[in-house]
């Protein structure tokens, strides 16, 4: 209960900032950006985070539930190496490098995000299918369930809150690398905070950083409420002991 | 029936986990792997449902070579059960207990109705238990749990990996009880591996005694205790080996009738004349009902008060079920060194003495030495 009101009050205020800066018109000889210039670039963020997410869950489950299998077992230390270097190259550097390969704009953007989130997705999908306890996996196997019978009926089931928490914390934290974006001209909040930068109004900053700490904010509350959804009742219990 | 054919592992690396292993389990038979850890009993087993792919040699089910089957179809007909019980725990008791049942495809409502009769069967209350999960439940009960969804799809045979094992020895003695009890019920086939000698006594037709994945004999429990075929038997039994075989044996298949039997209105007088006609020196006591009050020796009789008046109450007394291992010890605590056998309505109907067991296993041992030497013999023949 607590959690939910610290959510609220925490959103009110970051909503009452963005709304009262917008409100100034101007600061100084700098004129603040129109609501609807707001809107559009808070949409254009989630459309870029959504994107890349998309992206990095279609390709990053897969990977990651294949690299528990025997056959790839070998190289899957490999695999999780290669995506832990990936993820510890700065950001900056990283968006930059997409930027200068893929041009600037929208695709270098969704490309480095994707990278991104991918690692975490990556990671989690091996982590829960490898803490399916083996006496359940053999008790399924020993009962005549198919090899794909047990990948759907147990060991799915029993990763999905890990893979599900792998997800929402590669949304979280590219909902702030998708701020970083907006200096190679993938637009969204990071323009507004670039813009304020330059001219040095902390307003205008806040006008960018405002919304987009909200939307990380509520993203990760929506997806925590996904998560506790989707693990089976059963399992709820023992989490959290 | 199963039977193994000469049935060997060796695994990729050079190791010998089975060697030339044959023998032949009986339809209803309740057949144990013993021996200790590493002999290759769990291997064996784990062959049958071919979770283990056999190295050589065969094994046939009522017949059929278990490699001419489908692997997933040939599980669903044996059930499986394990020490970690693996219970799904993202499903209730009700979707762990018909998970063979829905793989065969029956009907929601055959599924909820033998998820229903199971519970029933291994002792948990369907309504209270049958929408809980797991995690909800103490070991002993997910252990039942593990046995009723082991039985779910009414399989044949039951394949068992030290079920109990986990389990402290309290509940474990419980639930041995109870699941012999289903057996007695069921009679399926069963294979079941343990290492405790004890509880491959108390539960097992026949015990397949294994050591380095070789058999080292093959013989009904006391066979294996009285006639052990050579040195590593004798010392895994260990030296109390008779002293096991007590557990074989009930108190209603070795009790007598008591020597002297009197009644609690008896007068003194009465009884001294029948001890000195027995020539005992203590007579058991009921009442005119059959009811089993005590005990009378000949020392506490005094004139003009009637045995009820004197008698001694009995400490304990053993019931018809009463395994003589523990009756042996109730001996020890009874004053008398003979104990009374009384039914459910405390009726006696019999004593145990240390004459009587003595004779017991004295006959036992001898007749097994004959059957092992005359197996021998027709071995060689």
């Amino acid at each position: 209960m607590r959690r939910y009101v610290i959510l609220v009050l925490l959103l009110s205020v970051l909503c009452g900032v963005t709304i009262w800066v917008t409100s100034l018109g101007s600061v100084g000889i700098f004129r603040v950006a129109s609501p609807s210039k707001v809107l559009s670039a808070t949409l254009r963020h989630l459309h870029i985070v959504a994107s890349a997410e998309g992206l990095a869950i279609l390709i990053g489950i897969p990977i990651g539930f294949l690299s528990t299998r025997r056959i790839l077992r070998m190289v899957s230390p490999i695999l999780i190496g290669l995506a832990n270097i990936g993820q510890t190259i700065p950001t900056l550097a990283f968006i930059g490098i997409a930027g200068v390969a893929l041009g600037l704009g929208y695709t270098a953007a969704v490309v480095a995000l994707f990278v991104y989130a991918l690692l975490p997705i990556i990671r989690n999908t091996h982590a829960g299918i490898r803490s399916v306890p083996p006496e359940v996996k053999e008790a399924a196997r020993g009962m005549g369930l198919s090899p794909w019978q047990i990948v759907m009926r147990v060991e799915l089931p029993l990763a999905r809150p890990v893979i599900m928490a792998g997800i929402r914390t590669s949304t979280v934290v590219n909902v702030g690398t998708a701020a970083v974006a907006g200096m190679i001209g993938a637009g969204g909040l990071g323009d507004l905070i670039m813009t304020g930068i330059a001219v040095r109004v902390t307003q205008i900053i806040l006008q960018g950083a405002a919304p987009a700490a909200a939307l990380a904010i509520t993203l990760d509350a929506l997806l925590g409420a996904i998560e506790t959804w989707f693990t089976p009742r059963g399992m709820r219990r023992t989490q959290r002991s | 029936m199963i039977r193994l054919e000469s049935v060997s592992k060796v695994y990729p690396d050079g190791t010998a986990a089975v060697k030339d292993l044959s023998l032949e389990i009986g339809q209803g038979e309740f057949c144990i792997f013993l021996g200790p850890s590493g002999c290759g009993k769990t291997t064996s087993l784990k062959m049958i449902n071919r979770l283990i792919p056999l190295s050589g040699g065969k094994i046939l089910i009522d017949g059929v070579d278990t490699m001419q089957q489908n692997p997933n179809e040939l599980r669903r007909g044996i059930g499986y059960a394990i020490q970690g019980i693996g219970l799904f725990p993202h499903l209730t008791v009700a979707e762990n207990i018909a998970t063979v049942p829905k793989l065969k495809g029956w009907s929601k409502a055959k599924q909820h109705s033998v998820a229903q009769e199971l519970l029933d069967l291994v002792g948990l209350e369907p309504d209270t238990f049958i929408d809980r999960y797991p995690c909800e439940l103490s070991g002993g009960q997910q252990q039942r749990v593990g046995v009723a969804r082991c039985l779910g799809g009414d399989p044949p045979i039951l394949l068992m990996d030290e079920p109990f094992g986990a389990i402290d020895p309290i509940t474990r003695n419980r639930l041995q009880d109870e699941f012999l009890k289903i057996q007695d019920q069921l009679k399926k086939t069963i294979v079941f591996v343990t290492h405790d000698l004890n509880e491959a006594i108390k539960m097992g037709d026949k015990i397949a005694l294994m050591r380095n994945g070789e058999l080292m004999q093959y013989a009904d429990p006391s066979t294996l205790l009285n006639a052990p075929k050579d040195q590593f038997v004798r010392d895994f039994i260990g030296a109390d080996r008779v002293l096991k075989g007590l557990r074989l044996l009930r108190a209603r298949d070795v009790m007598q009738d008591p020597p002297v039997t009197m009644r609690d209105d008896d007068d003194a007088a009465t009884v001294r004349d029948e001890l000195d006609r027995a020539g005992m020196q203590w007579a058991m006591v009921t009442n005119a009902q059959g009811r089993f009050l005590g005990w009378i020796t000949a020392d506490e009789l005094e004139p003009g008060k009637t045995v009820g008046e004197v008698l001694i109450p009995p400490d304990v007394t053993a019931m018809p079920g009463t395994p003589l291992n523990e009756a042996l010890s109730m001996m020890f605590n009874s004053a008398i060194g003979t104990l009374a056998v009384v039914d459910g309505k405390h009726q006696m109907i019999g004593v145990l003495s240390f004459d009587i067991l003595r004779d017991v296993l004295g006959q036992q041992a001898a007749d097994s030495q004959m059957a092992a030497k005359s197996d021998a013999d027709g071995g060689v023949a």
